[in-house]
C-alpha cells in the first residue's frame, strides 16, 4: 500500500498536469499554424478553441456501439496521466510516496494498452478497429523496450522509490550515462501516448483511427489526455533521467515542472518532423535491434553500479 | 493501515473479484468477457496488495492487463465477432459442469473452514521486495535459473506450433534466398 | 480479512474456473476458465503466505505460479491458432479426433 499519500499536493498536481499539456498542445498547434503558412499567434490559442467547440458539439452515437466499454475507455485517458503523475516527487514527497514507484508507473502505462485498444473497438467502427488494431502492434514493439529501460535507473539508484532514484543522482544525471535507455523511454512514452511519429492508431489515412467515432466531450477528453499523457510520462522521465529536484537557485518542485516543460516540448517538437512509424516495420526494429541495446546498456549500467560499490 | 479499512477494501476485492469471474461466461461479447476477466486479476492483485505483498500485487496487475489486451485480439480474431452485443452462450454439458464448479468450492470450502490452521511462523520483513529479491538471487536462484531456459521453450513451442510460413517458405528450399520472400517484410531487412 | 475468508474467496474463484473449463465449448474461452482457476490459487497462496509464513521462499512460490500461467497461456493460444489454421474452427468438441 502506498506509504504515505500527501494529498495537500492533489489539486497543485493535476493544475500542473493540467497547464503543462496545455501549453504544450498549444506548442504543437502553433508550429502545425507555421508549417500551414498561417500566424503563429493563431496557433497558440487553438487548444482553447477547440476545447470550447468540442464542449458545444453534439456527441456522436454509432449503431450497436459497446457504449460501456467505450465511455469508459474514453474517460479513463486523463486520471490515468494524472495517476501517473501522482508518483512523480515534486520536491521532497510526491502525492503517492511508494517504495514500488517505478513498477507502479510500469503498470500505468501498461493499462493505456487497455485503454487504447477498448476505444478503438467501443465504437464498432471498422476504422476505429484498425486503429485499435496498430496501436496494439506498436506496443508489442515498444512496451518490452520500455520495461528494460526503467529498469536502467533502478539498477543504478539500487531502488525502485522515485525519492530515492531522483536523490542517488546528485551530480550525475542517470541520462548521461544511460542514454539508450533514456531514448528507449522516450520512444516508450511517446507510443502510449499515440503522439506522432507513434500514431498510426490515430493516423489520418484511417481517419482518425481511434479517434475516428469520437465527438464532443469524449473527443476532448482523448485529445486532451493524449497530451496529458505525454506530458506524464515526461514528468516520469525527471526523478528517473533527468535529476529530479536538482539544480541550483530555484526550489525543486520548479525545477521539475521546468524539466518537464522541456522534455515535453522536446518530444513533441521532435516527434512532428518524423514520418508515422509503421507497426509492422516497427516490430522487427522494436525486438531485434532496440531490446538488445537497452539490455546492453541494462548491463553497463549493472557493471558501473557494482563497480562503485 | 486501519484494521477495519483493510477488511472492507477486501471485501471489495473479493467481491468484484469473484463475480466478474462469473460474468466472463455470461456477458454477451468477446471484449466485455475479456475485459470481466482483466477486472477480477486487477481485484486479485489489490487484494495482494492489502496482504502486505506490494511487489507481487503490482506485478498481478500489470501482467494480467497486458496479457487481457492481447488475449482480446485472439478472442476476436478466432471467434469472429464484431463489437456489437449479442447473446453467445455456447456451452455444452451445462449441468454437469455447474455441479463439479459447485462441488468443487463446497470441498475447497469445507477445507478451508475445517482444517486446523497453524499459528503465523514469524513476521514479513521490514522491506518484503528486497528479501524477495535477495531469495531469488540467492538462496532461490535455482528458480530463475529454471524459468530461463522454460520462458525460452515456451516462445520456441509457441512459434512453431503456430506459424504459417517456416524458414524454408520465407528462403528457398537451400535457406539461400535474400532478401526473405516476406508478403510484409520487417523494419530491418532480414 | 481471516485465512479462511481469503481460502473461501479463492476457492469460489477456482469453482467458477472449474464450470467455465468444463462448460465452454470453444478453446479460448476453456483458457479463461483455466486463468480463474490460476487466479484463485495466486490468491489462496498470497494468503497462505500472509497468515501462516511471510518469509520469501512463499513469494517464490507465487513468482513460479504466475510464470506457469503465462507459460499455460502462451501454448494454449498457440493450439488454438494452430487448430484454427488446420481444422477451420475453434471448438473443443470437434477437435476430438487426433488425426485431420
Amino acid at each position: 500500500m502506498a506509504d504515505s499519500l500527501s494529498l495537500v499536493y492533489a489539486v497543485p498536481v493535476m493544475v500542473g498536469l493540467a497547464a503543462v499539456s496545455l501549453s504544450v498542445a498549444g506548442v504543437s498547434a502553433a508550429l502545425e499554424a507555421r508549417d500551414r503558412g498561417r500566424p503563429v499567434r493563431s496557433g497558440l490559442t487553438i487548444p482553447l478553441r477547440e476545447m470550447a467547440r468540442l464542449l458545444r458539439q453534439r456527441p456522436r452515437r454509432t449503431v450497436s456501439a459497446d457504449r460501456l466499454l467505450w465511455r469508459s475507455a474514453s474517460s479513463a485517458v486523463i486520471p490515468l496521466a494524472v495517476l501517473i503523475v501522482a508518483f512523480v516527487p515534486v520536491g521532497t514527497h510526491a502525492l503517492v510516496d511508494h517504495p514500488l514507484g517505478v513498477v507502479w508507473v510500469n503498470a500505468l502505462d501498461v493499462v493505456a494498452w487497455a485503454v487504447m485498444w477498448l476505444l478503438g473497438w467501443g465504437a464498432n467502427s471498422v476504422t476505429g478497429l484498425v486503429g485499435g488494431y496498430r496501436f496494439l502492434a506498436l506496443a508489442l514493439g515498444y512496451e518490452l523496450p520500455l520495461m528494460f529501460a526503467l529498469t536502467a535507473p533502478a539498477i543504478a539508484a539500487g531502488s525502485l522509490d522515485l525519492a530515492e532514484i531522483s536523490a542517488a543522482q546528485d551530480g550525475l544525471w542517470f541520462v548521461v550515462w544511460a542514454p539508450v535507455a533514456f531514448a528507449a523511454y522516450c520512444w516508450g512514452v511517446l507510443g502510449f501516448s499515440v503522439r506522432p511519429p507513434m500514431d498510426p492508431g490515430a493516423g489520418t489515412d484511417v481517419n482518425g483511427g481511434i479517434l475516428a467515432e469520437l465527438a464532443g466531450v469524449d473527443r476532448l477528453l482523448v485529445l486532451a489526455g493524449r497530451y496529458a499523457l505525454l506530458v506524464a510520462g515526461s514528468a516520469a522521465a525527471v526523478p528517473l533521467f533527468l535529476g529530479g529536484s536538482d539544480g541550483p537557485l530555484l526550489p525543486g518542485w520548479t525545477w521539475v515542472l521546468v524539466k518537464t516543460i522541456v522534455l515535453s516540448g522536446g518530444l513533441v517538437v521532435v516527434g512532428r518532423r518524423l514520418p508515422t512509424l509503421r507497426p509492422d516495420k516497427l516490430l522487427e526494429l522494436g525486438w531485434v535491434v532496440v531490446l538488445p541495446l537497452v539490455v546492453a546498456q541494462d548491463l553497463v549500467v549493472s557493471v558501473i553500479a557494482v563497480a562503485i560499490n | 493501515m486501519n484494521a477495519v479499512l483493510v477488511d472492507v477494501g477486501f471485501w471489495l476485492c473479493a467481491v468484484v473479484s469473484v463475480v466478474a469471474g462469473a460474468l466472463v461466461f455470461y456477458v454477451d461479447s468477446m471484449a466485455r468477457a475479456t475485459y470481466a476477466l482483466a477486472v477480477s486479476f486487477v481485484a486479485v492483485g489489490a487484494a495482494l496488495l492489502l496482504m502486505g505483498q506490494a511487489y507481487m500485487g503490482v506485478i498481478v496487475i500489470l501482467m494480467m492487463v497486458m496479457e487481457m489486451a492481447v488475449m482480446a485480439v485472439y478472442m476476436v480474431m478466432f471467434m469472429g465477432m464484431n463489437p456489437a452485443l449479442m447473446p453467445m452462450s455456447m456451452v455444452h454439458s451445462h449441468r454437469s459442469s455447474i455441479a463439479a464448479g459447485v462441488g468443487t468450492f463446497l470441498l475447497l470450502g469445507a477445507g478451508a473452514v475445517l482444517v486446523p490452521w497453524p499459528t503465523r511462523r514469524g513476521a514479513p520483513t521490514a522491506d518484503v521486495t528486497a528479501a524477495l529479491g535477495e531469495a531469488i538471487m540467492e538462496s532461490h536462484m535455482i528458480v530463475m535459473i529454471a524459468m530461463g531456459p522454460v520462458m525460452v521453450v515456451t516462445i520456441v513451442a509457441g512459434v512453431v506450433l503456430s506459424s504459417h510460413r517456416t524458414r524454408y517458405d520465407r528462403l528457398g528450399d537451400d535457406l539461400d534466398r535474400r532478401p526473405a520472400d516476406e508478403p510484409q517484410s520487417g523494419g530491418v531487412g532480414r | 480479512m481471516t485465512l479462511e475468508t481469503v481460502l473461501l474467496v479463492a476457492a469460489a474463484l477456482i469453482a467458477v474456473g472449474v464450470y467455465g473449463a468444463l462448460s465452454q465449448q470453444v478453446v479460448v474461452m476453456v483458457m479463461m476458465g483455466l486463468e480463474l482457476m490460476i487466479n484463485g490459487v495466486i490468491l489462496a497462496g498470497g494468503g497462505l503466505w500472509w497468515f501462516l509464513a511471510p518469509d520469501p521462499s512463499g513469494q517464490v512460490l507465487l513468482l513460479v505460479v504466475i510464470a506457469a500461467m503465462t507459460v499455460e497461456m502462451a501454448m494454449g493460444f498457440a493450439v488454438a491458432t494452430l487448430l484454427h489454421r488446420q481444422a477451420g474452427h475453434d471448438m473443443t468438441d470437434m477437435a476430438a479426433e487426433l488425426h485431420g
